[in-house]
Order: C-alpha cells, then sequence, then structure tokens
C-alpha cells in the first residue's frame, strides 16, 4: 500500500522536476521558441540546481506567515500615527521616489519573471522564475501598503502609478526594465536575476532599509524585513543562472561576459537616484554612497569576480570608471534635481550647514573643490529671492534616459559627451558605456522614449511645462514639486508638531 | 546583427526623427565648464532660425541666469559643432551652417572660470 504521506523528498521531486513531461507530438522549440535565438546552448537542463528549495505548497504557507506579521505591523503603525515619528518631513521624499521609481519595476519583474516562468525548456528554472515572479507581485502590494499611509499625510504619493513610464526621471528605471524585458529570457534573467539582484541589489535595499530604521519609518523598515528573505532567495537564482550558464557550454562564456558589461553598466546608472537618496535625501544619515558601494560592490563583488575568474568571466569593463565616478554620482544626480525642481513630484532643498560639512568629511577628494560652490551659489540666489529653477529641458542620454550630468573622470569640470551616428542619424550618451550599449544593439534604441524628446514633440498633453505637468504627469502642481521651504508638507508638519 | 531577435529582420521604429517635430528640430548646447546647469540643454528651433536668434533669444533665455553670463566677451568664446571646431555666422540660418537635427553645439568661455572659479 502507498504511503499515506510522501516523505519530503519524493514531494520535492514530484512537486517541481515531475511537472515536466516529454513532447510526444509536439515539437519541443515550437513550445519554447524564444530559448535558442540569443546563442545560448543548453546541453542538459537536469543540471539545474534549484536555488530556491521550495514547493509551491510549502512556499504558501511561508509567504503567508510573513504577510501575517506584516499587516499587523502596518495596521499599529496607522492607528499610532506613526508618520508623525519620522526624523523629518523631508524624508518622505525619498518615500516619493522609491514609491515611483523602485515599486513599478518590481511589477515589471513580476512581468519579466512570469514570462521566462513559462518560456525556459528546463522545468527548474521555470519553477524558480514562477516563484520569484509571485515574490515580485508580493513585493509591488506590500510597498504600496506600507506607504498608502504616507498618502494620506504628504503630498505627491497620489499618481505612482500614472507617472511611472510618463515622467522624465522615472523612464529611467522603466526603460532599464523594457530593455531587459524585450530581451531574450536569458538576457532577462543574467540582467535582472544576476546584475541587479546579486551584484547590486544590497545597494538599493540594506542602505534604504537601515535609512527608514534610521529615520523612524517602521513600516518601510517592516517591509524591508518581510521581502529580505525573499531577496536572498532571488539572488540565490541570479548566482545560479550565472554558474548554470556558464557551466554548460563554454561558447556562452563571451555571450555572458556581454550581458554583464551592459547590465554592470546600466544598473549603475539607474542606482544614481538611490546615491542621491542617501546622500541627501535621508534627514539622519547611515552612511555615505561612496561607502555603500565600497562594502556591497567593491568587496562583496570583488569577492564574486574572483570567484568567476575560472570560467572564464572578468570584472565588467567599465567598472574602474564607475567607481570613480561614486565620487561624484550622487553631488551631480542631486543637483540635476534641484535644477529641475520645478519639473519633479518631490521637494528639493539646499542641504544644512551641517550636512554640507558632512558631505565634505565623506567626500574629501570631490565635495569642497567640485559641489560646495554649486550649493554656495544656490544659497546665494535664494537668499536674493530668486530660488535657482533650470528653465529649459536638459539633454538626455540616449540608452540610460538620465540627463547628461556625468563628468570625465579625469576632470570632473567637464561633462561627458559620446555620441555616434547610424543610418544619418545623430545618438547621444552619457558615458563610453551607454554609447557601447547602443552601438551593439542599435536597432533597439534608436525606439528609446526620451521624456524631453517627446515634450518637444508635443505627445505629453501640452507645450508648456506646467501644462505636461498637470495634464500628463498628473502632478498637483505648487504643491508636489518646488522647494521643501514653504511646502503644503512642510507647512503641515510644523502645525501638527505643535498642536 | 543589430539587436538580438528572432525576426529575420527587425527594423525599429527611429522616434527621434525630424519629421516628428513639426517643422521644428533639436539642437543641444552646452556652457563648458559652467556647472550650475547639470547638463546642456535640449532646444526645440526652426532650422531656418538665424544663429544669432538662438544665440541671443533661445541660449540667453536659459544661460542667462548665470551671473557671468552679460560678461562673456562673444569674440573669444570658442565653440564646437558636434566635436568640431566651429565658427558660427551670426546671421546665417542653422540650416546653413551645418546645425542639424541632434546636433550638439558647445561653447568655451575662456576668461570665464564660473562661480568661485570653480567651474559651476
Amino acid at each position: 500500500m502507498a504511503a499515506k504521506k510522501l516523505n519530503m523528498k519524493d514531494k520535492y521531486k514530484m512537486l517541481t522536476r515531475d511537472l515536466d513531461w516529454e513532447f510526444s507530438y509536439q515539437d519541443r522549440k515550437e513550445a519554447f521558441p524564444y530559448e535558442e535565438y540569443e546563442g545560448i546552448k543548453i546541453t542538459d537542463w537536469s543540471k539545474w540546481e534549484d536555488p530556491f528549495r521550495l514547493t509551491m505548497d510549502a512556499y504558501w504557507k511561508y509567504q503567508a506567515e510573513k504577510e501575517k506579521k506584516l499587516y499587523a505591523i502596518f495596521d499599529a503603525f496607522a492607528q499610532n500615527n506613526g508618520h508623525l515619528n519620522i526624523s523629518d518631513p523631508r524624508y518622505v521624499n525619498a518615500l516619493k521616489v522609491f514609491l515611483g521609481g523602485v515599486t513599478p519595476v518590481e511589477y515589471q519583474a513580476y512581468q519579466g519573471f512570469a514570462h521566462v516562468g513559462r518560456q525556459f525548456g528546463g522545468v527548474g528554472a521555470r519553477v524558480a522564475c514562477q516563484m520569484q515572479s509571485i515574490d515580485e507581485l508580493r513585493h509591488v502590494q506590500t510597498q504600496i501598503h506600507a506607504m498608502s499611509h504616507y498618502n494620506k499625510f504628504f503630498d505627491g504619493l497620489h499618481n505612482w502609478n500614472g507617472m511611472q513610464d510618463k515622467v522624465w526621471y522615472m523612464s529611467v528605471p522603466t526603460s532599464f526594465f523594457h530593455d531587459a524585458r524585450s530581451s531574450g529570457p536569458f538576457e532577462f534573467l543574467l540582467a535582472i536575476s544576476f546584475s541587479f539582484e546579486y551584484v547590486l541589489t544590497n545597494l538599493l535595499f540594506v542602505p534604504f532599509m537601515s535609512g527608514a530604521a534610521y529615520n523612524g519609518d517602521m513600516a518601510t523598515v517592516t517591509f524591508g524585513f518581510s521581502s529580505q528573505s525573499d531577496e536572498a532567495r532571488h539572488m540565490t537564482l541570479g548566482l545560479e543562472v550565472i554558474k548554470f550558464l556558464l557551466e554548460q557550454h563554454e561558447d556562452n562564456v563571451p555571450i555572458v561576459q556581454k550581458w554583464v558589461d551592459k547590465w554592470f553598466w546600466r544598473g549603475t546608472r539607474v542606482l544614481g537616484i538611490v546615491s542621491m537618496m542617501m546622500d541627501y535625501m535621508l534627514p539622519n544619515k547611515v552612511m555615505s554612497w561612496r561607502e555603500a558601494w565600497e562594502i556591497y560592490f567593491e568587496q562583496a563583488g570583488g569577492a564574486l569576480f574572483k570567484d568567476l575568474a575560472r570560467y572564464g568571466i572578468k570584472p565588467p569593463k567599465y567598472v574602474d570608471i564607475a567607481t570613480a565616478q561614486m565620487d561624484h554620482m550622487s553631488h551631480q544626480t542631486w543637483w540635476n534635481f534641484y535644477n529641475f525642481g520645478e519639473a519633479a513630484g518631490f521637494h528639493t532643498w539646499i542641504p544644512s550647514d551641517k550636512e554640507l560639512d558632512w558631505l565634505s568629511e565623506k567626500y574629501p577628494q570631490t565635495f569642497d573643490k567640485y559641489y560646495r560652490p554649486r550649493w554656495e551659489l544656490a544659497k546665494k540666489m535664494e537668499a536674493e529671492g530668486k530660488r535657482f529653477y533650470s528653465k529649459g529641458l536638459p539633454q538626455l542620454c540616449n540608452t540610460c534616459q538620465v540627463a547628461m550630468i556625468n563628468t570625465e573622470v579625469d576632470d570632473p569640470t567637464m561633462l561627458v559627451y559620446r555620441s555616434t551616428e547610424y543610418k544619418g542619424e545623430k545618438y547621444h550618451f552619457c558615458s563610453d558605456g551607454c554609447h557601447d550599449i547602443f552601438v551593439d544593439e542599435p536597432e533597439k534604441f534608436v525606439q528609446s522614449w526620451l521624456p524631453v524628446h517627446q515634450i518637444l514633440q508635443g505627445n505629453c498633453g501640452g507645450a508648456d511645462l506646467e501644462t505636461v505637468m498637470r495634464e500628463y504627469y498628473g502632478m498637483d502642481v505648487g504643491v508636489d514639486n518646488l522647494d521643501m521651504k514653504g511646502s503644503p508638507d512642510e507647512l503641515r508638519w510644523k502645525e501638527w508638531k505643535s498642536a | 546583427m543589430t539587436v538580438k531577435t528572432t525576426a529575420a529582420e527587425y527594423i525599429g521604429e527611429v522616434r527621434d526623427r525630424v519629421e516628428n517635430f513639426h517643422g521644428n528640430q533639436l539642437v543641444y548646447v552646452g556652457w563648458d565648464r559652467h556647472l550650475m546647469f547639470c547638463s546642456a540643454f535640449t532646444f526645440l528651433v526652426a532650422p531656418a532660425a538665424s544663429f544669432r536668434s538662438l544665440r541671443d533669444d533661445v541660449m540667453a533665455g536659459v544661460f542667462g541666469e548665470h551671473p557671468e553670463w552679460p560678461t562673456i566677451n562673444w569674440d573669444s568664446v570658442r565653440w564646437l559643432l558636434d566635436g568640431q571646431p566651429f565658427t558660427p555666422e551670426l546671421d546665417k540660418t542653422l540650416a546653413d551652417q551645418g546645425i542639424g537635427h541632434k546636433s550638439l553645439l558647445r561653447f568655451d568661455t575662456p576668461e570665464l572660470h564660473g562661480f568661485m572659479n570653480a567651474g559651476v
């Protein structure tokens, strides 16, 4: 008689690998039409090691437990007016950037993993991707719920979903994921699971969640803890992907190297916005962006690439340039938003004198020489009653879509200008990395939806910026944007605190 | 291959071709070593506009915020058009002097070193 209950090993086998079947009357290649065109060679899918070691029923049970705890804390946070315990109302602007920039791309990750979770020929990879897909959807939901409390009390959180593929700075993370999702399934996995989740995600989550803790935001901290065990699984998938591809066939090595190079570079450009959150937007600082890069990329990434060297994989191209630019990135990015604070859906401000000194201390080579003078100019203009808002529209990089604020490593007073011509059209780039990505796949990137160009083509609801912001971006103009000083957010905070 | 695709031939839509700008064109202008402006600007201009109107109307409208703008000695300014040294003719049109769609124009003011001489 068969046992009533399967033992763990059999259950695991039946609910993962045994979900696959042999194709007897259909061509397997037609069932998995995207598996070969990228040039990746898989000789034996059974060599795939399941990174999650979970069956779907165990997964549901485990996640449901976490949800229960998480939502109990959200409820307590709301009932106790948790928003009054944050360090300073400026902090909420980091949440506005997070909710608009990160939450929608979690949704894109859900879509991307659902797609590749169907398209891989190997059942182990399919199951892992399907589970990650559900994780990503859970993160979207829990982030929305964690921050919905703030939406009741602060401006600029009401239309993150409408803004994510329209607003000039949101197009940076949005287009990053569009690029990954319109790539083949192996490139998608290399881009998101390896380069983003494994190599760079700590630079997003660890500092940001610590930032929430340092600034009294218990809702976001709790969300962070709840997603941390998911992230650990995602990182394991990232590592399995790269090792599996490299072990399957030596012809995969140069293809994987190209993707490592591309997605490392794209990742560093997307992280610009995180660098500014850490150095400028958190009222209570955790560590500098530079320090985070040293810990989470240079040390951890350095060990990783040493390990991958045995497969013939080298550290990403331009890693030296990226590392040198980490002394500049947050300063240039926040200055970018201060320049265009009139067109942003959150508030910007001049750092306090104490913060300027902290930046000098953390960036001894660069801050006083290149960046403090900008804030001195901003202070002078503000004191004269002429808070500086740039009047034009910036030039954008055709690949990463970030404004072309990047400077030369050997001369930080000079902007980087790179360009190419393709079929008689000119294209401009913020870096050699972005230039090379375009040149490798021009037919993809000639289609970039660059927000500035779209406004000037008349595709964004109006000819003047205010109409674009109101009609197309769905911003409350004069309320969501402009300086923190004198904003309704700031005035309400003062009222609550004096009550 | 110009893009990885399952299609035998794949041609992307050139989203920023000049026809999409309704008779106008784009020109990017950057002031070297004046990083009060975080990047170069994107301007929508008529190809038949004169260089003088580009400089004195369009550029002045945004770069004019800089305290050094009124003190620029235009005789000593060095221009780069798409990376090549360039001498603008003020009353000729942009089109007639090779400033095309998505051209990048940079200018350097050798006597002016920015706010606090810091390239700002």
